[in-house]
């Protein structure tokens, strides 16, 4: 067993070095193929970044009476926090929202003169509340409203609500996030498959090249796995070399795409892992393993179908 | 040791290639057959190596009808049949030593087997200074003669032999029959297709003749007519 190992593995690494240049092809076309689904993974990546950026953003602000209470309005938060489609129930009290508003408003002098004749503070306190995803405000929205208008205390303490005043833009956006993200799987499968395709097609001709020898072997009393698995050898070290080298490629690839398509820092350094190279090199372990994975399997699989159609009798 | 009872090979209505072929052959026996081109000699060949199947009869092989064999066992069958061509089949990317190396890894031997076997069996062919030559390092005398020693490293019971000296100068010619007469002394059966009138003349051992796909003469120490 051992023994039959050994030849097997002798004879696809020195059919690999002896047949260079099918293998450097081969190589090279594996190289195209891989690099190519690396980087739409890592487009993939920047897009769910950007749209989760984007979805951050949406929220439904509740603004209540200056009359409510902070009791009656954390007793609302609880409510809302209760909702299993709400991620996020952010408080700002009237004071806080009254510095904001003198902070915003800074260099208008009549505004602050204004708020300053004011006896009381005219800002009432807010809950600004962030759904799960963004096809959910429109229920969020539709509660909130129902306590508006049919308060259980008798008298509502909400003001008003935003929602409606967004809501074509939110659910635009909605539209928007979901047609890009399933156009984008779309393309990476697609991607990805026409990658396989070629990739396959490439060692299948390498060995089409070696079909007289492979009916040599036969000839010769070679069982079908003593002449198939040195070409599967050949096709695994096609695939892993091929993986290595876009790994290696990955690194200048993503420092120079990023260098020069995100002229500015404009994710914080907490950030860093959202961005590309951040990501890569994060995540290094997981990339390198399925990117040389696939490598391998590509080789493997596409030497294995291929030799097998010279197999049969 | 191999029987065709009747055979016949057809691959459309014009085209015969064997037609009710009957005929056997004893161990030891060395067995010439000729005929033009087209006659059915490779046909017959490849009906006996499992290459192709016949539309009826049965080729028999000690006894067993080769066309039943399973598939799986075929490389089992085949490893106790020794094949020269007459386009040698010598694997490209291998040198002389790991083309005669890999008939007996296709048959399981061991290293140490090996190592003895493949110089001796180019020793016995005279090309033991060849040994780490590639194929297209060799002349097509040399190549055959590499053909040789693979197909009687193993031992086998039987050499098959398809125009051996097709493409070979007279020299080259005599040498490989020379080889193949000396494995014949040595008790394997051969049987060898050939076009050379001057071969089979000097054999002077069992003849038979095919003529559109059929046994036209049968002799025990026959001459070349055609």
């Amino acid at each position: 067993m051992w023994t039959a190992c050994k030849r097997i593995i002798k004879a696809g690494v020195v059919g690999f070095w002896r047949d260079a240049f099918v293998s450097f092809t081969s190589v090279l076309v594996i190289t195209v193929a891989l690099f190519m689904v690396a980087t739409t993974l890592f487009n993939n990546h920047a897009l769910e970044v950007a749209l989760e950026d984007l979805e951050e953003k949406v929220d439904i602000n509740i603004y209540f009476t200056i009359t409510a209470t902070e009791e009656e309005i954390t007793a609302f938060q609880g409510l809302l926090e209760g909702l299993p489609e709400v991620a996020e129930v952010t408080y700002t009290s009237r004071s806080q929202a009254l510095e904001e508003f003198r902070a915003r408003h800074e260099g208008d002098e009549l505004i602050i003169k204004g708020l300053k004749e004011l006896d009381d503070n005219p800002l009432g306190a807010s809950l600004s509340v962030r759904a799960k995803e963004t096809s959910q405000y429109e229920g969020i929205a539709t509660f909130v409203v129902a306590q508006h208008e049919n308060p259980p205390s008798g008298t509502s303490i909400i003001d008003r609500v935003n929602y409606n005043q967004n809501k074509k833009a939110i659910s635009r956006l909605n539209d928007i996030i979901n047609s890009t993200r399933n156009d984008n799987t779309t393309k990476a499968i697609l991607l990805i498959a026409i990658a396989l395709f070629v990739s396959f097609n490439t060692i299948r001709l390498a060995i089409h090249n070696a079909r007289e020898e492979i009916g040599v072997m036969r000839l010769v009393g070679a069982s079908n796995t003593f002449i198939s698995m040195p070409f599967m050898v050949s096709g695994i070290l096609q695939g892993l070399i091929a993986g290595v080298l876009v790994v290696l490629l990955l690194y200048p690839a993503l420092i120079f795409y990023e260098s020069a398509f995100y002229p500015f820092p404009f994710f914080d350094e907490a950030g860093y892992g959202k961005l590309l190279f951040g990501y890569f090199v994060i995540n290094f372990a997981a990339i390198f393993f399925t990117i040389v994975g696939s490598g391998i399997l590509i080789g493997a699989i596409s030497s294995f179908l291929a030799v097998r159609r010279y197999l049969r009798i | 040791m191999i029987y065709f009872d009747k055979v016949s090979k057809i691959y459309g209505e014009e085209s015969i290639a064997l037609e009710d072929v009957t005929f056997e052959v004893a161990p030891g026996e060395f067995l010439s057959i000729v005929g033009h081109s087209g006659a059915g000699k490779t046909t017959l060949i490849k009906m006996l190596i499992v290459e192709d199947r016949p539309t009826a009869g049965t080729v028999y092989f000690e006894s067993k009808d080769v066309h039943a064999i399973p598939r799986r066992q075929l490389p089992r069958y085949r490893r106790k049949i020794g094949t020269v061509f007459q386009d040698f089949k010598l694997l490209p990317h291998k040198t002389a030593y790991e083309n005669i190396a890999f008939a007996m890894e296709a048959n399981g031997r061991s290293d140490e087997e090996i190592e003895e076997n493949v110089p001796q069996a180019l020793g016995l062919v005279d090309l033991a200074d060849k040994i780490w030559n590639f194929p297209h390092q060799l002349s097509g005398g040399e190549k055959q003669r590499v053909a040789i020693a693979r197909a009687i490293v193993n031992q086998p019971d039987l050499i098959i032999a398809d125009e051996p000296t097709g493409n070979l100068d007279p020299i080259a010619t005599y040498e490989v029959v020379q080889i193949l007469k000396k494995v014949n002394d040595l008790g394997t059966t051969i049987i060898m297709t050939t076009h050379n009138k001057g071969v089979i003349d000097a054999l002077g051992r069992r003849v038979i003749t095919m003529d559109r796909g059929r046994i036209v003469r049968d002799d025990s120490e026959g001459k070349y007519v055609l």
